[in-house]
């Protein structure tokens, strides 16, 4: 690899790996506020195709991306009402909004598959990404309002008695990691792809959750992780790309210079990682919101 | 005096009458949300309804399409009911039903040219470890190393879905197949045997029917049953009286990848016949909903199959008749849900409208 090669790696692993840092910083405010919303693949994909009609219909990429964050602010919303008043059980209800989303995008896309569009160009977005993270770690470390968010995180209770509003902390958590994740979305669907196809994110939404878990809940490390991925995802469609092959001597060396295993490594790397990470129990205990996907319920 | 906001009060002890009727209420409102949505749409909602819940079954061939598609739904639903009770998210059936066609699918592959009674049980035997070894990854993983169960378990759905990929491609591809990415069709020995003649329904349904039951009888008569339901509703009851959480998670997740893996098994030798990439319109992700659906309770997964099944060939339906795309189903299965969340509420908590002193 000579120098040129280099930069250009760089570039793609730069703009590869932006939508997973809005959608695993999104997510991980949710989090800390103590709710835990699977919901992050489907929120990207209505997020996605809501950018991508718009653009289509208007023409406008402000409008894009302001549908789009609204989109995301819907299905959040929904999501806000389902476990914050009716007190429903998270991931049920995370999972029923990933299988909504998968149904609500592909219908409203339908007739847009294969439209061609003007792509945007990615680098904005990349420093965007890097200045959220640092806004939102300075939002928690050393502003009243990130302590509150944390404290509501760690323990609802003692957060209402002190006479915050939990269910309204947590409501603007959610709806803050939803318009995260729709803007994810309509950055791979207007900048990243440039295009729209049913099921675009590919899992991109778990990814970010298992980010989330990565960093051990510190804004800073979704970077680190996010870019660990993304180095490694680009990195093996390098190597697909030179037609790489593992020499004979190695084991099933067809399966592992075979496309479908260099496609599922990012997968077994976020699990290998994942592995790692959690097997310090203490450590996940420590860090982990306490009062994460429980309800809270102020009694009469 | 009555409050024009009612009060929220904490029932003691959760609505019987209320948790059966909160999915038929929750069935009626996505019915509701449903003609909404096609109102929308342009089209006649009576109509569109017709289209997509009745017509689908108003002939005999519809009604065994139905139970083609209810059955596996209902078979990893119950698997999962295993896991769920336990609060253990196995979100992975959709891997564990692709391990499961593999492992089973492969031995078909193999005995391609042979016709024998002992194939099928031998495939569908195949078919239960496979999903049950691939289920036991998040178990161990969870159980050793304190990784989150839902995560891993949905890792492994795209690992599974890649493997099949590279087999289907790669090894296994039909050598006379026209460089199609599909196998070869397993013998005729090796098929589900078909329940009647002319229709697709096959002897699938019946071992899905006496797994379900077997499973009834483990909940409600066996000291296992009544283990994993103390441990889900209050972990720490649990534990003071004993039970092993790890082992109790091992086979939950074993019990739910074997049901999962005799599924796929039972959809590449019932209907398709050999191996390619599409096995399942994502069985393993809806199975989730109808086991919720279903209360967990194996009569309930039952008549949940059957309702998501619905879904499925009203959304093949309306794909055709309306050029609605087929994933609309999605949409209705990720409604139901929703308002079956919301609907649980009346059975753990009620409304006071009158004020209280």
């Amino acid at each position: 690899m000579n120098y040129l090669e280099l930069i250009g790696f760089i570039q793609i692993v730069l703009i590869a790996t932006t939508p997973v840092v809005f959608a695993g910083i999104g997510e991980l405010v949710t989090e800390k506020s103590g709710v835990l919303n699977l919901g992050v693949e489907g929120m990207m994909l209505v997020g996605a195709v809501t950018a991508f009609v718009t653009l289509v219909i208007t023409g406008s990429y402000v409008l894009a991306f302001l549908f789009s964050i609204l989109a995301g602010i819907f299905m959040s919303g929904l999501f806000a009402f389902l476990v914050l008043i009716l007190m429903s059980n998270q991931v049920a209800t995370g999972l029923s909004l990933t299988i909504f989303g998968i149904g609500l995008s592909s219908m409203i896309g339908k007739k847009y598959i294969g439209t061609p569009i003007d792509g945007l160009t990615p680098w904005y977005f990349v420093i965007l990404s890097f200045i959220i993270v640092f806004l939102v770690g300075y939002f928690f470390y050393k502003t009243k309002s990130g302590l509150i968010l944390r404290a509501v995180g760690e323990s609802h209770t003692s957060a209402h008695a002190l006479g915050y509003s939990v269910l309204k902390i947590r409501l603007l958590a959610i709806l803050f990691g939803g318009s995260m994740c729709a803007f994810a979305g309509s950055y791979i669907s207007i900048c990243y792809a440039p295009m729209w196809q049913e099921g675009m994110i590919a899992g991109r939404g778990w990814i970010a959750l298992a980010l989330v878990v990565f960093s051990t809940w510190k804004p800073s490390r979704i970077l680190i992780g996010a870019y660990i991925f993304g180095g490694t995802s680009i990195f093996q469609m390098h190597l697909q790309g030179k037609g790489f092959r593992f020499p004979h001597w190695v084991p099933f060396d067809d399966f592992f210079s075979s496309a479908p295993f260099f496609n599922m490594s990012p997968y077994l790397a976020t699990m290998i990682v994942l592995v790692i990470i959690s097997s310090n129990k203490l450590r996940i205990k420590l860090s982990a919101p306490a009062c994460l996907t429980m309800p809270f319920y102020k009694g009469s | 005096m009555t409050n024009l906001f009612p009060k929220i009060v904490s029932r003691a002890q959760s609505s019987n009458i209320m948790n059966i009727f909160a999915p038929i209420i929750a069935v009626i409102l996505t019915l509701i949300t449903g003609s909404i949505i096609f109102s929308i749409m342009g089209f006649n909602p009576f109509f569109a309804l017709h289209t997509f819940f009745i017509s689908p079954i108003s002939t005999t061939y519809g009604i065994s399409e139905l139970l083609v598609k209810a059955t596996p739904l209902a078979l990893i639903a119950t698997g999962l009911a295993f896991c769920f009770k336990n609060n253990i998210y196995n979100i992975g059936a959709e891997g564990q039903l692709t391990m499961g066609a593999i492992f089973g699918g492969g031995i078909g592959i193999y005995f391609h040219d042979t016709n024998s009674f002992w194939l099928l049980p031998l495939m569908i035997i195949g078919g239960a470890i496979g999903g049950a070894v691939w289920a036991m990854i998040p178990a161990l993983l969870k159980n050793k190393f304190n990784t989150n169960e839902i995560l891993t378990s949905l890792m492994l759905v795209y690992v599974a879905l890649f493997i099949l990929d590279y087999l289907v491609v790669g090894p296994w591809r039909d050598p006379e197949g026209y460089s199609f990415p599909k196998t070869r069709s397993f013998s005729d020995s090796g098929r589900m045997p078909l329940l009647f003649e002319g229709l697709r329904i096959h002897i699938g349904l019946i071992i899905t029917l006496i797994l379900i039951f077997i499973s009834w009888f483990v909940f409600a008569k066996t000291i296992f049953g009544f283990q994993l339901k103390v441990s889900g509703f209050s972990p720490i009851a649990a534990r003071y009286a004993g039970f092993n959480q790890k082992i109790l998670i091992y086979l939950a997740f074993g019990i739910c990848g074997a049901f999962a893996g005799i599924a796929g098994l039972a959809e590449v030798s019932g209907p398709i016949g050999l191996l390619y990439r599409d096995i399942s319109p994502n069985y393993g992700f809806t199975a989730i909903i109808v086991a919720f659906l279903g209360r967990l309770h194996p009569l309930g997964i039952i008549f949940a199959s059957l309702v998501i099944a619905l879904t499925y060939l009203g959304a093949e339906d309306a794909q055709l008749f309306m050029q609605i795309p087929a994933a609309v189903g999605f949409l209705f299965q990720g409604l139901v849900l929703f308002y079956l969340l919301g609907a649980d509420f009346l059975v753990k908590y009620k409304l006071e409208f009158k004020k209280s002193k």
